[in-house]
């Protein structure tokens, strides 16, 4: 049941959520997408399929991941918060699940490579995870500046026997490593395919994945109602591409009194324009295959993007993000990065867990959504967040900021 | 005017078309116009000026640092435009060749018009395929432009179809499965993929030209791919005699040898 989409309205057919998606890749790509459409399609109807996934979503990956009251956070917020946790799954965040079911149907189709791209190494670590699992050869993507913030993550990739390629070209971040899979994947296509690890990408990448991540928001729903007796008011997922909130987002979508909050990184605020606030600051473009809302000037040139979080630092967003934003079902706001970052040390001291910042963006979220619910509803609000990964990634961004080095190191 | 009319013209003299790319801005406004300009001048029948973008995930690192040298030294939409003015009045067909988001954020009707003032024949669209182009197929047929997409190794027959059946001017097959940039071989599935298309064609019973692109970048492999191809499609070779050039006067020298090397591969390939 793990990947049931009966419930999904869209994409249609041909990828397209509303106006949003579709499919703008070379032609040299059209047959691995058609292919990758039909496995996929053929896979989820697969018992055999399905059943290796669960097992290694149980067995391996630790799921189903807690939800769990934070009860001293919940008192700063203004509302009950209760944390899906899945930092505690293997390798530290969600990415995991989406992978395993990436890397299964790689199996499947008779590949030996996988590629991806990364931001804050999360996705990396877990793809890099996934192929020593599988015995499938792997390359990493990820822009130079990332690997200098988030170097922990390299040594990890490294030691799980993936290559890790530092992207030197465009503005050396999230996109540019997204660019430089584009690259080496229409070379390669025959043999390798590309893990895309976000809910974007030419069709059916923005399917596929939130469908592998929606049983995020499949447990919590169901845990939400044997602990409290209720659906939540609220949930409340961070967003750069968007997979985790599409994944908590998904299996709530039809229940309208649950509402939908997506984070996206403010970094110093939108009005400054050093931020990659998609949904907020964005218009309507094509990038990475996807019709979607994206950062962009006034010659449709993509814009540098901002944010102390690698993992949200990307100028495009999911597709389904932009269709749920438009028909209103979804609501996106910005968090800054001092925002952010004062939810991060927040939660460390009420709740002895330390957030990945991407999380600590949804986590931020909730500090104003709980007064603005609690005011609305007469009542505190429940608030569900998820909690897409852990921080240790983090420690060298979060001391600098800080001011935690020895000696005065640092900020 | 259609790319097609010089096609025929080389096919008339019993020989491929030469087709050269070079990207707006590179190495400056200036100097694209005037290497454009020699390009035309030392032998190339068609010419495709490139729109700089920030995101070219089809390019290899010799069109992605001449496209990044365009972007910083201030290339606009506009002034692609203005390049394809200058370079359409040499009186050969002048065609743009961009990724897809630039059309669509300028609206894609006001491009075509624009194009079409400028004295552009119409589009090459390496990211967009007919599935996604309804908007484009409709300006281009208002417009009068041409439409040249894509056919890649990996395409299947039925694709190829609905392909060249929207394309006009040529249809572009991409040589090989990579990203763009000079090779030391034409690949060897290359023969066969114009092979297929033109059988395609055929049965469509239309006259639309075949022209190969992608990994082409003297005049060996250019009289080879004249063997079987109706054009022979050269971008990063150019590109490169630039990069590789202390000043621009020297690297227009190195493009107009090169064009003539070229020139002499598309009728020796017969």
């Amino acid at each position: 049941m793990t990947i049931d989409t009966a419930r999904g309205a869209v994409p249609d057919a041909t990828g397209h959520f509303g106006a949003f998606g579709g499919r703008f890749a070379p032609e040299a790509l059209m047959a691995a997408l058609d292919e990758l459409t039909r496995e996929f399609e053929t896979a989820k109807q697969d018992p055999s399929f399905t059943a290796e996934l669960d097992g290694l979503l149980a067995d391996y990956a630790g799921r189903p991941s807690l939800l769990a009251d934070a009860e001293r956070f919940s008192e700063h917020a203004g509302a009950r918060v209760l944390l899906k946790r899945e930092d505690l799954n293997h390798t530290g965040s969600h990415k995991i699940n989406n992978v395993l079911g990436q890397a299964l149907l790689t199996r499947r189709m008779g590949k030996t490579r996988v590629i991806a791209e990364t931001g804050a190494g999360q996705h990396g670590v877990a793809t890099a995870t996934a192929a020593a699992l599988l015995g499938l050869t792997c390359t990493v993507y990820m822009g130079e500046v990332d690997t200098e913030r988030q170097a922990l993550n390299v040594a990890r990739m490294r030691m799980l026997g993936a290559e890790v390629v530092p992207v030197r070209t465009g503005s050396r971040t999230l996109k540019d490593a997204c660019n430089e899979a584009f690259r080496d994947w229409v070379a390669t296509v025959d043999d390798t395919h590309y893990c895309i690890g976000s809910v974007m990408g030419p069709h059916p990448f923005p399917m596929m994945v939130r469908d592998f991540q929606r049983v995020i928001g499949v447990e919590a729903r169901r845990q939400c109602l044997e602990l409290t007796g209720a659906l939540p008011d609220a949930v409340a997922a961070c967003v750069g591409g968007g997979s985790n909130a599409i994944g908590a987002f998904h299996a709530f979508v039809p229940d309208e009194s649950v509402r939908l909050y997506g984070f996206e990184a403010g970094g110093d605020g939108v009005a400054s324009g050093r931020h990659a606030a998609t949904l907020v600051g964005g218009s309507l473009g094509v990038i990475h295959g996807m019709r979607t809302y994206l950062l962009q000037d006034g010659d449709g040139q993509t814009l540098e993007t901002h944010s102390i979080s690698a993992g949200l630092d990307y100028p495009g967003v999911g597709p389904e993000h932009s269709w749920l934003r438009d028909s209103g079902r979804a609501e996106y706001r910005e968090i800054t990065d001092a925002e952010a970052m004062e939810a991060f040390s927040l939660l460390c001291r009420s709740e002895g867990i330390i957030p990945a910042i991407e999380s600590a963006h949804a986590l931020a979220g909730a500090l104003k959504l709980g007064p603005e619910l609690g005011r609305e509803l007469g009542r505190d609000a429940t608030i569900v967040v998820c909690l897409s990964g852990r921080g240790d990634k983090d420690m060298h961004t979060a001391a600098g900021f800080f001011g935690l080095m020895p000696e005065g190191e640092g900020k | 005017m259609s790319v097609q009319t010089a096609y025929d013209k080389a096919r008339a003299e019993g020989r491929a078309a030469l087709v050269g790319y070079l990207p707006a801005g590179f190495p400056t406004y200036e100097g694209a116009v005037e290497t454009a300009r020699t390009m035309v001048d030392a032998g190339c029948d068609v010419i495709e000026i490139g729109l700089p973008y920030s995101d070219p995930m089809m390019d290899g690192p010799t069109i992605q640092d001449a496209v990044h040298q365009a972007l910083v030294g201030g290339i606009r939409v506009a002034d692609v435009f203005r390049t394809v003015e200058a370079v359409a009045a040499t009186g050969v067909p002048t065609l743009v060749m961009t990724y897809w988001n630039p059309v669509d954020h300028y609206g894609v009707d006001a491009f075509a018009r624009d194009l079409a003032s400028a004295g552009g024949a119409g589009l090459i669209t390496p990211d967009l395929t007919p599935e996604e182009g309804g908007a484009w197929l409709e300006a281009s047929d208002a417009r009068g432009l041409d439409r040249v997409f894509l056919v890649a190794l990996s395409s299947t027959d039925e694709r190829i179809e609905k392909i060249t059946g929207v394309c006009r001017g040529f249809v572009y097959a991409a040589s090989l499965m990579g990203v763009t940039g000079a090779r030391s071989a034409v690949d060897t599935g290359a023969p066969r993929l114009v092979e297929r298309t033109r059988e395609i064609i055929d049965k469509g019973g239309t006259s639309l030209p075949v022209g190969l692109g992608l990994g082409v970048g003297n005049g060996a492999q250019a009289a080879e791919v004249a063997g079987f191809a109706d054009g022979v499609i050269v971008g990063s070779a150019f590109i490169r005699r630039l990069l590789d050039a202390p000043d621009l006067a020297s690297g227009l020298a190195g493009v107009r040898e090169l064009t003539a090397e070229l020139a002499e591969g598309v009728r020796a390939g017969r």
